[in-house]
């Protein structure tokens, strides 16, 4: 080939590229204009010089866990969404008096529980109806909080964030405050592309912080894994065989809560909380709350929806002595003609013991999840 | 030069791929002449204009009340022609919310309607159970929970349809003599829950809404307020001064399907 035919290839080349790309561009419809995804798709830079190129954070999935249920691909994880997340979940600005940030009530090594706080205690020192749950594994539930009513990973955050006794901010204002502040445009257009702050953005940052809240790093879960790390004592494996038997088919294996709500039993306090009927409003409902995972559970005490429990050992006398029936207590409660569940004293330590298997250094004390 | 030649007979025939290519759905139709709509709701209470704070009225329990607040979600637009077909408005703007304290939200305009004679509309009171538990990014506008004045239950996922809140003595003075009613539900996700959403067709009573591409006619529908009170359930503020998401509500709702009918057509604006 001569010099000319080469350079007449490459014109051709080059033109009919353009003209592809032209094809492309004209003959793409026009989107309807209404629904603005908040993940621009050109990289682009704004007048801070903040480059748009996000980073992409493979979801850590357990090797022991199903697929997460939450939509992944919705909310791609990145390094700077993760980051911005981070950083919203430990500001306090987000309350009306600057002083109650979400890690305020969810501490690290309380699991993100609200360690030695029967109730969740918010600002001004007020008092909610419920024990602050724990964060841990959130992409795997479909519904939030003790009466499940929250249906979205990406809009729970609106309820604390508005609740009068917990952050008490109209959420337009926080919004307002998050885009005024020095610190959060540059990290939402790094994340995002734009510095503009919205409802979308805003929720989905903060999603991706704590979907990557995930503990799976327990030594039980090396000892089901088979990894180095995973061994258990004898009274451990004996709780683990009990635990299977007696606790395992509500608080199902390996994420140790089935998501369904129940009646166990405890006797109605004075909050009279009819905890999911209040979202379903079906009779059936009465008295009955989620099944929260054990992960953990030796920090995230005090236990059950209104933290009246502060220890283990309180919790196994309920179920073996302390059970009430009533029209909605969980069948699984009165088997056998009687209430509760059958374990004897040396059976309610081998359980402990296992129970405190699932504590998850790695996750408690992990420098990705803490405060900066 | 015959390399020149070359490229610009290339050229010519990708620019004709084009021309083909993006023609290839629909290559000899017309595209169908479309105009607009403008549906105005007009607020009202029996046969008096919604004065918020300062009219007073009464229900058919007898109770004097006025009314500080009303906001409904209008959706999932239906127009029905001469000929018995139906118009589907796309679905994704298709979702208006009505304030009574902003004029501006109480007119809206249906873009992109094909040509025609209309006898009727249908629309949904609320917000469809898919849109509610749409993704985040597509509930911008009127259904933005941080936008929408507060029509939205951040603690039982979805929207409030219809709020309607005001004064009366019949209210307990416990409430300083307020009543609320927050009334939505879309019949839940994975569980069955209250569903409050309600379709509304209002026939125009024989009249036509001539819909070209040279004019912008106006339909004007009433919204009263009374019948939310006095249909099928007769609503008793002093005996349920604070309505929200409970069972009693779907009477709400039975009511509210019936508080819409037909004002009047102006050909164009």
């Amino acid at each position: 080939m001569t010099r000319q035919t080469i350079y007449t290839i490459k014109y051709i080349g080059l033109v009919v590229s353009l003209l592809l790309f032209a094809l492309a561009v004209s003959c793409q419809t026009k989107n309807g204009g209404n629904e603005p995804t908040p993940n621009p798709d050109t990289t682009s830079t704004n007048p801070g010089g903040v480059v748009f190129n996000p980073t992409a954070v493979p979801f850590p999935q357990p090797a022991n866990f199903p697929i997460p249920v939450y939509n992944l691909s919705q909310n791609p994880l990145t390094t700077q969404g993760v980051a911005l997340g981070k950083a919203l979940f430990y500001d306090p600005q987000l309350s009306r008096d600057s002083t109650i940030s979400c890690g305020f009530c969810h501490q690290q090594f309380a699991g993100f529980a609200h360690s030695d706080h029967a109730l969740s205690h918010g600002i001004d020192s007020k008092f909610g109806p419920r024990n602050v749950p724990s964060i841990q594994n959130m992409a795997w539930s479909r519904e939030f909080f003790w009466d499940g009513g929250v249906t979205d990973l990406n809009t729970l955050s609106i309820a604390p964030l508005t609740n009068p006794v917990e952050m008490d901010m109209k959420f337009a204002d926080v919004l307002a405050r998050v885009q005024q502040s020095p610190k959060y445009p540059g990290m939402f257009t790094a994340a995002f592309g734009s510095d503009t702050v919205t409802t979308a953005r805003f929720l989905k940052a903060i999603a991706q912080f704590v979907v990557t809240m995930v503990s799976a790093d327990s030594r039980y879960d090396k000892y089901v894994r088979n990894e180095s790390g995973g061994t258990l004592t004898s009274d451990e494996l004996a709780g683990l065989t009990l635990f299977k038997q007696k606790c395992a088919t509500c608080h199902a294996m390996d994420l140790f809560t089935d998501y369904s709500y129940r009646n166990n039993g405890l006797p109605v306090g004075s909050i009279n909380d009819q905890g999911r009927f209040i979202i379903t409003q079906n009779e059936v409902d009465r008295l009955k709350f989620k099944v929260p995972s054990l992960r953990n559970v030796e920090r995230t005490f005090p236990y059950m929806h209104d933290g009246r429990f502060s220890t283990l050992e309180q919790i196994l006398d309920h179920y073996t002595s302390g059970v009430k029936d009533s029209p909605t207590l969980d069948p699984l409660l009165k088997a056998d003609g009687r209430l509760g569940i059958a374990m004897t004293d040396t059976e309610k330590k081998q359980i402990i013991s296992f129970l405190k298997t699932l504590t998850d250094n790695t996750f408690l004390t992990n420098r990705k999840l803490s405060a900066n | 030069m015959k390399n020149y030649f070359f490229v610009a007979v290339f050229s010519v025939l990708i620019s004709g791929l084009i021309i083909v290519a993006c023609n290839s759905v629909n290559p000899s139709v017309e595209p169908e002449p479309v105009g607009s709509l403008s549906l105005a709701f007009d607020n009202v209470v029996g046969s008096q204009n919604l004065a918020l704070n300062t009219g007073t009225y009464q229900n058919a329990a007898g109770e004097s009340f006025s009314v500080s607040k009303f906001n409904y979600f209008v959706s999932n637009i239906r127009l029905k022609k001469e000929d018995g077909t139906e118009y589907t408005l796309p679905q994704s703007s298709s979702y208006f919310m009505v304030d009574a304290e902003k004029p501006d939200s109480q007119t809206m305009t249906l873009a992109s309607i094909p040509a025609g004679n209309y006898t009727g509309i249908t629309f949904l009171v609320g917000v469809d159970s898919a849109r509610s538990m749409a993704d985040i990014s597509l509930r911008t506008g009127v259904l933005d929970p941080a936008l929408n004045d507060g029509m939205y239950w951040d603690w039982n996922s979805g929207y409030i349809f219809v709020k309607l809140e005001g004064k009366s003595a019949s209210a307990p003075a416990t409430q300083n003599n307020t009543f609320f009613y927050h009334i939505g539900g879309f019949g839940g996700g994975g569980t069955k829950k209250i569903n409050n959403l309600r379709t509304v067709t209002v026939p125009f009573n024989g009249n036509l809404v001539k819909v070209d591409p040279s004019v912008k006619p106006q339909l004007r529908l009433k919204t009263d307020i009374l019948k939310l009170f006095n249909g099928p359930t007769t609503l008793s503020i002093a005996q349920n001064p604070s309505v929200m998401f409970d069972t009693f509500s779907t009477n709400i709702a039975d009511n509210y399907a019936s508080m819409f009918s037909y004002e009047q057509i102006q050909a164009n604006l």
